[in-house]
């Protein structure tokens, strides 16, 4: 296996707050590599240095061996690299349709192409029968869906989902992790957040745990599960709660 | 993928890309067009001439306020700038080198692009009313700097030299307002062509998808800023067209006028009035305003110099509250709805 995505060292402060420490982990191609932390634990925020939304204080975002630290999103994007938001972005005034169209149009400016394109993805995430709607007219799982397809429609190597389960029904879930496993199955290289530990343990190969800016655990799920530090900071609250 | 989301694949797929319009959206823009090719033989006044020169030239005014603000997003407070210069470009390259105005219709669209260049390339990266701001008072210098400069007659401007000998070289007509109607008509259909074709392309959607959600944009690999300045360019060199043909209709290039704030306004009032980010809003919006200008301007004279301003005000406070995006809105979201276009 190759290495995909390499993040060494990684660090983003606010002031006094420090959002990520030395954040280090990698992602081989084809993998699924599941984030997960409580609220406030970075995972936004290394989602946003790794996709050069934000620049980091310090570090090194690695991207099949090329240096990709401090790029524009735009640049880092038309290098494969597709993200959903957590706080969903949907282009409003545009069709289902034309948002994936807009998506698809990073990858030829023919818009038939670009349109058939986007209808495949929205097949892909069972979106098709919406694809005339506004996108504002959209559910919260449809637009998650809306916002996977658009992303889809680049054609990526890598993506990056924020939260795809967060604030869905149980049914739908089930739906996004088989949509999920069917992209790894495609050989598409998978980099998720996720509250959900049932589904980050079902879905992930290995998940990184962090924990108040600071990486606790990196490793296979059984790893992870059995590290102490991530009982303590996440699972036992969980725990706890139940 | 479900069996069912293939067979609804295929017939997606087997859809046109642009749907045509229905049928009645069809019979009514053939009627149109027939309408305003035939309009200054139903209507032979001269006023009516008149009248629909000025919805010509400000429907593409609207339509050039609409590429930047509309689809791009960014508000432009500064359009007349661009106006000015299309006018002057024309006029100064006729008075001092007998150049035609035709090629001065082509240096203002040169000069007003690279001005767009020039204000936009600092500015359009900021987020943010920054601007606004800023055309707002470069705008305001540029007026200044005409005002002042001798070399184009300063505060009181310049003449375009009669010349008889060669009407549509010179682009000058002397004996009816009829060729300037359909020379109108001609810069007005091209720049609405032009846009047609803009948002029906990949940089159309691309610019209506950063003024939604630039991160989600930049996120697909659209270059913001580039997009942006080049939307700018677009307008800059539409709205020139407008101030060259204006200023060949009036003969006179006055910098208090041409490059006033009024204009700037003006163009942003009837855009949002008829629909920013549509397609007709910008004509619809200039259909409504110009009369309303020119009927008050000849019901209460010189007093009511001003009347139309407040008649603006009153419009667009009644469509804020009723329908912020637009009169034409309306009727488009059912149309589109209706066809599916995507």
């Amino acid at each position: 296996m190759s290495l995909l995505l390499d993040v060494k060292g990684l660090t983003k402060r606010y002031g006094g707050l420090t959002a990520n420490a030395e954040m280090t982990f990698d992602v081989n191609e084809g993998e699924i590599v599941g984030i997960i932390g409580p609220n406030g634990a970075g995972k936004s925020t290394l989602f946003d240095l790794i996709t050069g939304f934000q620049p980091p204080d310090a570090g090194r975002v690695l991207l099949d061996g090329r240096d990709i630290t401090g790029l524009r999103p735009d640049r880092i994007s038309r290098l494969g690299v597709a993200r959903t938001f957590q706080k969903l972005k949907p282009f409003p005034d545009l069709t289902v349709t034309e948002n994936v169209i807009v998506g698809a149009l990073a990858r030829t400016s023919d818009m038939k192409t670009a349109r058939d394109q986007a209808l495949e993805s929205l097949a892909f995430v069972d979106l098709l029968e919406k694809r005339n709607h506004f996108a504002r007219e959209l559910s919260t799982g449809q637009r998650k869906r809306l916002e996977l397809a658009r992303g889809l429609a680049m054609s990526p190597r890598l993506i990056l989902m924020d939260e795809v389960t967060g604030g869905v029904d149980q049914r739908t879930i089930a739906g996004l992790i088989e949509l999920v496993l069917e992209l790894k199955h495609r050989g598409l290289t998978i980099v998720t957040i996720e509250h959900n530990m049932q589904v980050i343990m079902r879905l992930a190969d290995r998940i990184l745990a962090l924990h108040a800016g600071r990486r606790i655990a990196f490793g296979t799920p059984e790893q992870v599960r059995s590290e102490p530090a991530v009982v303590d900071a996440y699972l036992g609250t969980i725990d706890d709660a139940a | 993928m479900s069996s069912n989301q293939t067979d609804m694949l295929e017939a997606a797929r087997a859809e046109r890309l642009w749907p045509r319009p229905p049928l009645w959206v069809a019979a009514l823009g053939a009627a149109a067009i027939a309408l305003l090719l035939a309009y200054p033989f139903i209507f032979k006044a001269s006023f009516s001439h008149h009248l629909m020169i000025l919805i010509l030239l400000y429907a593409l005014m609207a339509q050039s306020w609409n590429v930047v603000a509309g689809l791009s997003g960014q508000i432009s407070l500064g359009q007349a700038i661009f106006f000015g210069i299309g006018a002057y470009s024309s006029t100064v390259l006729f008075t001092k080198y007998a150049i035609t105005p035709w090629a001065g219709l082509l240096v203002g669209m040169l000069l007003s692009a690279l001005a767009a260049v020039a204000i936009g390339v600092p500015t359009l990266r900021l987020r943010g009313h920054y601007f606004a701001i800023a055309t707002l008072l470069i705008g305001s210098s540029v007026q200044i700097v005409f005002q002042r400069w001798d070399w184009v007659g300063a505060a009181s401007g310049l003449y375009v030299p009669i010349d008889r000998t060669s009407p549509l070289f010179y682009l000058q007509f002397h004996t009816s307002k009829v060729p300037y109607y359909y020379l109108a008509l001609g810069a007005a259909a091209a720049g609405y062509l032009v846009v047609w074709k803009l948002r029906r392309s990949r940089f159309g959607f691309r610019l209506q998808a950063l003024r939604d959600e630039p991160d989600a944009a930049a996120s697909l690999g659209i270059a913001i800023a580039r997009h942006k300045v080049l939307a700018f360019m677009i307008s800059g060199a539409m709205m020139s067209v407008a101030g060259t043909f204006y200023g060949q209709y009036v003969l006179v290039l006055d910098p208090e006028r041409l490059f006033s704030m009024e204009i700037s306004i003006i163009v942003l009032l009837m855009t949002v009035l008829g629909g920013s980010g549509t397609l007709w809003g910008p004509a619809l919006g200039a259909a409504i305003l110009v009369p309303l200008s020119e009927y008050s301007r000849i019901w209460f004279g010189g007093t009511g110099r001003t009347i139309d301003l407040i008649l603006y005000g009153i419009l667009i406070l009644l469509v804020c509250m009723w329908r912020p995006s637009g009169i034409l809105s309306l009727l488009e979201e059912r149309i589109r709805r209706r066809t599916g276009t995507p």
